[in-house]
């Protein structure tokens, strides 16, 4: 898409001398345009052949095309527009900001558990139990929803819900974790314990989210089938359009003096606070959005996927969205959602064909990735064009 | 095999009547009419009083009726075995046999006292097996009728396990009588008891029920409140033993499994993401010299540990060494890369165990002389596993201690680690250290693994389980010093053990997680952190 990177500190002259009162410099640079004229043509590119041609692909022509494209292919690819999602809000936090997180799975898998939450109460009486309540509850003897589950039958509230609880959890775990300074490994080593609990709490059968099965076997979504192509197609054309919302909010974001206040901060946080920012601030800012995007994504992906379960809290789910952002490039934008693209992709297709050798390619992958890709795969192509070596 | 000859002596038993068989008249006819062809309540009386006699009359003439062997013809009652009948009351051969014999029909009353009475008269066995078996059996249901029995086998009794089942046996049939005196005697009795399967006799009596005391009378309900009490409290020592030990018994293995996360941490800012994977490698290494053992060293089985330790430590060690040189040595000062590439590091080498030894857990067996514990209480045993885990833990500290502190390459490691630009100015080989010492810590992971080996499963995900908790251990701890691990080790096994008690395990997981959240708010250097200007970098 092509989306030129700018230099990260622009030049700033220092302020005009104040006799009195110390004001601290601003990093204003001037507003530029989101993107390029050549990058909103590839932006335009996208979103016509996400939400145009593929649908067209996938409805109108017929099974035996050559360009026709399957059913499975279509969940296939709104499940990693999913993850691409996750892979800009990681990016956004890690790339930009410098904080590595490894428990972005707990965000992605509250949003996708308060999708579920109405799933399941959408199934109404077609349960294996017949019954009002999910069969899980009256698996284990329950009489009524947990006071927690109120409401859940709204679709909107549900929706409500899959923003407000990722982003309230990661705006009380940061507001703590930035207000002492941790950071560096220690705060990804706690963001990866956060996730364990979640996981550990999730799998009780008494904290009322189904345990180890989670939910599954959703019936509709808004009074429509689930499982018909249609509604997939519509999950599918959804979500791609919040991908592209995400991507152009992202590089507002980035773009804007918040966006360079974080980049500083990645880059020399002792020197932003002797300028008199608060980094903690921002870094709450961003980590709350990040935490929000996530919980987007898990409840775009839970209808499209069909089930919910603890193991999306595990921390090696978790860890994976970090390699994402790192095989398409930090720091850049469209390098996440291709990195989901590409690790994602091959997993599919390895877990298929070889599936005994997946680990040891997604192994080789963090190893090789860190140790000659610091850039991701967006970095080798620019400087390729840049024509280095 | 101890049950094995509990059932050959069960069986001796009745086979010693049968050839006594022929004194069986020695019992009064209308006692054996009784259990013949009485009522219920008469058969329940009648073996009450065959208890309380002499035990080479009774024993095989209720075996017999507990055997179904009793048979009645007309007025006779006979003894029916294999084709062969004896009139129990004359005590003569009856051949041909009678037409028209009816079995004796007993009901679960009847058999139950049968059973205690049949219990109460083994309990003058000369086999201490078979007496305390029939001491056991006693105490499940023993009535009221046994009660002479009991406290003629109590006077002569000289074993104290048995004596002690047998006192409670007779507490408990007291407990249940009709008069006030006996009953607070009882309930006196059963506060000396170590047992904890006595309180739940005891709790009925403070019972409410819809507001109403189960037990009207006030008095004894004040008594069973001061024998629960006393229980309770000697139960309580027990308990507390035993969770204080299993505390420290998880904090030894989590003390292992952090002890070289911390050193390579606290060395080169590293957080080693495949250290619970040189964990399992060091399990795996333990299976191989068991195999081998138990190949070609049969006689020798019982000490293959003592060839485990080392492999383990050297293989887990030399995997590390490889690793510092081919990987994480080109990724010094980006921790957060180091972290995903080191997570790659443990992917792999979870498949490669995957496909070497294949999915399915292994099992590596404990040496015979670990098996079994000490028997401090009744609810309180110590086994010998856990012993060794703690002591091989504590050795392994002293011998890091040792290392760090009394040799060159100790000196040379604090050094790197607290002055890294200093030390390699004065001379410090700092790349070999860091070699090195990634060695050492690796090879304390193997350790780990070689004693979780002697106490878990061994499986390709063994490292997995314990990654989270010793890094909790190790930002609880801080880095850089040993006294840190080692009590935050100590002090998350405790308090997890007590959570566990009180909360469940689960629970006691997510509260110990929250705890650490919420406590490196407070010291994010962890509890022993270096002061001054070390503590900057």
């Amino acid at each position: 898409m092509g989306a030129i990177e700018r230099p990260l500190l622009a030049a700033t002259s220092a302020p005009p001398p104040a006799p009195l009162r110390m004001a601290r410099p601003r990093l204003q640079a001037p507003r530029h345009p989101l993107f390029t004229t050549g990058g909103w043509i590839a932006f335009t590119a996208a979103a016509v052949a996400l939400l145009v041609l593929l649908p067209a692909a996938n409805l109108a022509l017929p099974a035996d095309h050559p360009l026709h494209v399957p059913d499975y292919l279509v969940t296939l690819l709104g499940k990693i527009m999913c993850y691409a999602i996750v892979a800009l809000a990681m990016d956004l936090i890690w790339g930009y900001a410098g904080i590595l997180s490894l428990g972005h799975g707990v965000f992605f898998a509250l949003g996708g558990y308060a999708m579920g939450m109405y799933l399941m109460r959408s199934i109404g009486r077609e349960g294996v139990y017949h019954s009002e309540l999910p069969d899980f509850m009256v698996f284990l003897d329950w009489k009524a929803y947990p006071w927690y589950w109120s409401f859940t039958d709204h679709f909107w509230y549900a929706v409500l819900l899959a923003v407000l609880v990722p982003g309230a959890l990661a705006f009380v775990f940061g507001f703590f974790a930035f207000r002492s300074r941790i950071k560096g490994v220690y705060f990804s080593i706690i963001t990866q314990a956060l996730t364990y609990a979640f996981m550990l709490l999730f799998f009780r059968n008494d904290t009322g989210f189904g345990g180890n099965n989670g939910f599954t076997d959703f019936k509709r979504i808004l009074g429509f089938p689930i499982a018909t192509p249609a509604t997939r197609l519509a999950l599918f054309a959804i979500t791609g359009t919040f991908l592209l919302l995400v991507l152009l909010l992202a590089r507002y974001l980035v773009t804007s003096r918040l966006g360079r206040v974080l980049t500083a901060i990645r880059d020399a946080e002792s020197r932003v606070m002797f300028c008199g920012y608060n980094p903690a601030h921002y870094k709450l800012f961003v980590w709350t959005l990040s935490a929000v995007l996530c919980g987007i994504a898990g409840a775009l992906y839970v209808p499209q996927v069909g089930i919910i379960n603890p193991g999306e809290m595990s921390p090696a789910n978790s860890i994976e969205i970090a390699i994402w952002a790192a095989v398409g490039g930090r720091g850049t934008l469209v390098g996440p959602i291709f990195g989901a693209f590409i690790v994602n992709g091959s997993k599919s297709w390895f877990t298929q064909a070889f599936p005994e050798y997946w680990l040891f390619f997604l192994g080789l992958l963090f190893i090789l990735v860190t140790l000659f890709l610091p850039r991701g795969v967006i970095g080798l192509f620019r400087r390729r064009a840049r024509g280095e070596r | 095999m101890a049950r094995l000859s509990r059932l050959c002596a069960a069986l001796a038993v009745p086979l010693l009547a049968v050839a006594c068989l022929s004194a069986a008249h020695a019992i009064a006819p209308e006692v054996v009419r009784d259990l013949a062809f009485g009522g219920n309540d008469a058969k329940v009386k009648a073996i009450g009083t065959l208890a309380a006699g002499s035990v080479e009359d009774a024993l095989p003439l209720l075996q017999a009726l507990q055997d179904g062997e009793l048979q009645t013809a007309g007025e006779a009652v006979l003894r029916v075995r294999e084709a062969a009948a004896v009139d129990l009351v004359t005590g003569a051969k009856v051949a041909p046999l009678p037409e028209g014999r009816e079995d004796v029909v007993l009901n679960n009353r009847v058999r139950r006292a049968l059973a205690s009475a049949i219990a109460a008269l083994k309990l003058t066995a000369t086999d201490r097996q078979v007496r305390l078996a029939a001491a056991q059996e006693l105490q499940s249901g023993a009535g009221e009728e046994m009660l002479p029995a009991i406290a003629r086998a109590l006077d002569r009794e000289q074993d104290a396990e048995i004596k002690a089942l047998l006192a409670l046996t007779r507490a408990t049939v007291e407990l249940g009588s009709a008069e006030k005196a006996t009953r607070i005697a009882a309930i006196r009795a059963l506060a000396e008891s170590r047992d904890p399967n006595t309180k739940t006799l005891l709790l009925p009596l403070v019972e409410k029920k819809g507001g109403e005391f189960v037990e009207t009378d006030s008095e004894l309900r004040a008594e069973a409140e001061l024998s629960l009490r006393a229980i309770e409290s000697r139960l309580a020592t027990g308990e507390m033993i035993g969770r204080v030990f299993s505390g420290i018994s998880l904090g030894s293995i989590l003390l292992l499994a952090a002890l070289g996360l911390a050193i390579t941490y606290g060395l080169m800012g590293v957080i080693n993401m495949a250290h619970g994977e040189l964990i399992m490698i060091g399990a795996y290494a333990s299976y191989v010299v068991q195999n081998l053992f138990r190949a070609h060293l049969p006689g020798a089985f019982d000490w293959y540990l003592a060839a485990a330790v080392p492999a383990a430590f050297i293989a887990s060690a030399l995997v590390g060494m490889v690793l510092e040189r081919s990987v994480i040595r080109f990724l010094y000062g980006r921790p957060l890369e180091t972290l995903l590439a080191t997570w790659g590091i443990s992917l792999i080498l979870i498949q490669a165990v995957r496909t070497i030894f294949g999915a399915q857990n292994v099992q590596v067996e404990n040496p015979a002389w670990m098996s079994g514990g000490i028997h401090l209480m009744p609810n309180l045993v110590l086994p010998w596993s856990r012993i060794a885990i703690i002591g091989f833990a504590a050795a392994v500290v002293v011998l890091i201690y040792t290392l760090l502190t009394r040799t060159r390459l100790g000196l040379f490691v604090r050094g790197v680690t607290q002055n890294r630009p200093m030390a390699s100015c004065l001379g410090v080989p700092t790349g070999r250290v860091d070699t090195y010492a990634f060695g050492l810590g690796s090879g304390i992971a193997g350790l780990a693994g070689c004693a979780l080996s002697q106490i878990g499963n061994v499986g390709p995900d063994l490292g997995q389980s314990y990654i989270v908790d010793s890094f909790m251990v190790v930002v609880l701890g801080g880095v850089g010093q040993l006294a840190g691990t080692v009590y935050a080790a100590m002090g998350l096994g405790i308090v997890n053990k007590f959570l566990e008690g009180w909360a469940g395990a689960v629970v006691a997981k997510i509260a110990i997680l929250v705890f650490i959240i919420v406590f490196i708010q407070k010291r994010p250097q962890g509890l022993f952190a270096l002061k001054g200007r070390m503590a900057d970098t």
